[in-house]
């Protein structure tokens, strides 16, 4: 890295780095006061610019939602992709941020919560075909969406710890090729089987109110706000229950066994233990999130689930900064969103996306919102060579 | 807990046998680290394990934990073998061991590397610690102390306080707390409570020793196995470290140490067994050890290595 590139470096560490020191500082009541606040307005997100019961509007607001520009896309729709990412990130974050592991393939996962609620939930599925023949039910019975929930994170648990129970006795790379591959095989199988509708993929996915239909009331296919909000109270409770793992006996087993597997082995800790539930964790997370996602499109194919969703997943967690919840959170969002806000340059967007994320890379290889033990870990890292030089 | 009597072999009728190495073998492709190593650890004693610079020490502490699988021969703990079990497993057993080359948790700070090993105790796992539904009615002491002068959270305090009378605390939370308790109180016993708070890899080098003596000690050892833990210290360090090793003894451990340093085992073993090239060439009480001919000669071919 060259002078100048450290010298932005060192900056951006002064006014970045001390703001999760400044935040713990606060008084309890005030931080919970801003997280109050923080989430009424991710509640308010949709309505972006507008004050919702009048015709007023916040001037200058408006800029920042993605329908102010030409062909821009629904607003709310992005807002609910956003939230689907987060949440995709949280769990990816429990796997390589707070386990260390690489995980190449979590699309597969996210794949495996959608297939779930499709192949269970829609009366046009194959299973559910097979099923209404084999008990003589009627041609529109289906699981109930509310049900489908257990089934989708039973097999996304269940999937992560197929995965994971040969595979993390490997390490570093080699888990993160095997781990690739198995996102492949998950989109290769739904494509060849007849049971998993195929290419074609499969219609009919129901949501909270049942199969798509314009009648729903409130979860529509136009208006997307209702389904934000749940993709964000989802991710909210999600949010709570990992910062209790990771504040508990589990996020310390995860730490230490980053820091020193063997030592961590000789104090009691079973590594392989902990790195399978992260594993099953971060894959019922992912699984949640595809559940969402085909609610919400009401058909899905398998050519959705592809290398590069896999790809971008990792990319929000490096980007955010791995470790740290509230960053990959970031990464997450801004991921999804920014594409989408400046679509106007079309063509330009994916290579101004790929320029992006290599300026990231060089500036700040740990992520825009690090986690500081993470930080310190790769300082570390990217020592030792020159120690043993 | 009051100080054990000392149960060397001489002096006790049936001294109950805590660890047996049995004829363990241990090759490294050519290398014979351990040559058909056979030796027992009594219950309370203090064994000095010493020997030339790759003698084999280290790897017998290795053959002991699970790191490494001896070739052949077996270790029994207990009664139960332990050569074949994982690590963790190992430490559940009983035994715990410090590393010669420091391997602390650096990014953890003094206070959680010692939870880390009284972790080991506790029952609460990953789904324990997730939803918290386990519940444990608390002893008096445990609940929620209500002593604000300000109303609204004295207010808040006291509903807390019912409320865990009333539904009992999580066993996650009791164990936290407990552990928290007992980390505090083994950074106090080994000295080093000053800077509980500090990131491991910001301690000065002796207290990072002496954390790892309370780490080990966190996960409630029948067995602590210290390797080097005075290597690098000046002579008034090694003292203080000498008493402490009395105390650990003295609190019901049994101790088995590596040292380079003949003065320092002389001081605080009961017994001691040598090594040589992976074999054992003397063993017994420290006098008759160091006049023993083939340890001097073992120690005179390889001299000045006590830093
Ligand atoms: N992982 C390994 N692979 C190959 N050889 C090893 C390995 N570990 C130890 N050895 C060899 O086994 C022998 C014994 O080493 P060990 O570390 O047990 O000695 P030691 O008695 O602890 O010495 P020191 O006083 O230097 O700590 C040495 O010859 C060493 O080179
Ligand atoms: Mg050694």
């Amino acid at each position: 890295m060259t002078e100048a590139l450290r010298q932005i470096n060192e900056r951006r560490r002064h006014v970045l780095g001390g703001m999760g020191d400044r935040w713990r500082a606060l008084p309890r009541w005030q931080r919970w006061l801003t997280l109050l606040a923080g989430v009424a307005f991710l509640y308010y997100l949709p309505f972006l610019g507008d004050i919702p019961g009048t015709n007023l509007i916040i001037p200058g607001l408006d800029w920042f939602r993605t329908d102010s520009i030409d062909g821009g896309a629904n607003w709310a729709g992005v807002l609910f992709v956003c939230a689907l990412y987060v949440l995709v990130a949280v769990g990816l974050n429990v796997v390589i941020g707070l386990a260390g592991l690489l995980d190449l393939g979590y699309v597969g996962f996210y794949a495996v919560g959608a297939y779930s609620v499709a192949l269970f939930g829609s009366a046009e599925s194959p299973v559910v075909g097979a099923l209404q023949e084999q008990f003589g039910l009627s041609s529109d019975w289906a699981i109930a969406w509310a049900i489908c929930i257990p089934i989708a994170l039973a097999f996304s648990l269940v999937a992560g710890v197929l995965l994971g129970w040969p595979t993390l006795r490997l390490r570093g790379d080699y888990l993160a090729i095997v781990t690739l591959g198995f996102g492949e095989i998950i989109r290769i199988v739904a494509k060849n089987s007849g049971w998993a509708g195929e290419a074609q993929g499969v219609p009919g996915i129901p949501g909270p109110e049942g199969p798509p239909s314009p009648d729903n009331k409130v979860f529509g296919l136009l208006d997307i706000k209702p389904w934000y909000w749940l993709a964000l109270s989802v991710v909210l409770v999600m949010v709570l229950l990992v910062r209790r793992l990771e504040h508990s006996r589990v996020g310390r087993s995860w730490l230490a066994i980053r820091e020193d597997e063997d030592a961590a082995a000789v104090m009691g800790v079973y590594p392989f233990k902990f790195k399978l539930w992260a594993f099953a964790i971060g894959a019922a997370l992912g699984g949640f999130s595809g559940l969402l996602f085909a609610s919400r499109s009401a058909f899905i194919q398998p050519e959705t689930f592809n290398v590069q969703l896999s790809i971008l997943f990792v990319a929000m967690v490096v980007v955010g900064g791995s470790g740290n919840m509230a960053g990959v959170a970031v990464g997450a969002f801004l991921l999804a969103y920014l594409p989408e806000r400046f679509r106007d340059f079309s063509e330009y967007r994916v290579l101004a996306f790929g320029l992006a994320l290599v300026l990231i890379m060089l500036l700040r290889p740990q992520g825009l919102l690090p986690s500081r033990r993470r930080t310190r870990e790769l300082q570390d890292r990217a020592k030792e060579p020159a120690n043993v030089a | 807990m009051l100080p054990k009597q000392k149960t060397s072999p001489e002096d006790a009728a049936k001294p109950e046998v805590l660890l047996e190495v049995d004829g363990v073998t241990l090759r490294f492709g050519g290398v014979v680290a351990l040559d058909d190593l056979s030796f027992n650890l009594y219950k309370g004693e203090i064994l000095g394990l010493i020997g030339p610079n790759g003698a084999g020490k280290t790897t017998c502490f290795n053959a002991m934990t699970g790191v490494y699988r001896p070739t052949s021969g077996a270790v029994r703990f207990d009664g139960q073998q332990v050569s074949g079990r994982k690590p963790h497993r190992i430490n559940q057993m009983g035994i715990a061991r410090t590393f010669q080359n420091i391997r602390l948790f650096p990014e953890m700070t003094a206070l959680e590397n010692v939870l880390v090993g009284a972790d080991s105790q506790h029952r609460t796992s990953v789904v324990g610690a997730l939803f918290r539904l386990y519940r444990v009615k608390p002893k008096p002491e445990e609940l929620p102390t209500v002593d604000s002068a300000n109303g609204l959270v004295r207010l808040w305090q006291q509903v807390r306080r019912s409320s865990a009378q009333v539904f009992g605390i999580s066993r996650h939370t009791l164990e936290e707390r407990a552990g928290e308790r007992k980390a505090y109180e083994l950074l106090s016993f080994v000295g080093i409570d000053d800077r509980a708070n500090d990131l491991a890899r910001n301690l000065p080098y002796g207290y990072q020793r002496r954390l790892e003596i309370a780490r080990a000690l966190a996960t409630e050892p029948k067995l602590l196995c210290l390797d080097e833990p005075a290597a690098g210290f000046n002579p008034a360090e090694k003292e203080e470290l000498l008493e402490l090793i009395r105390k650990i003894r003295d609190r019901g451990f049994t101790v088995l140490l590596i040292e380079h340093d003949m003065r320092l085992v002389m001081g605080v073993t009961d017994r001691i067994v040598v090594l040589e090239f992976g074999k054992k060439i003397a063993e017994g009480a420290p006098a008759e050890v160091r006049d023993n001919p083939k340890v001097i000669a073992a120690y005179l071919g390889e001299p000045a290595d006590a830093a």
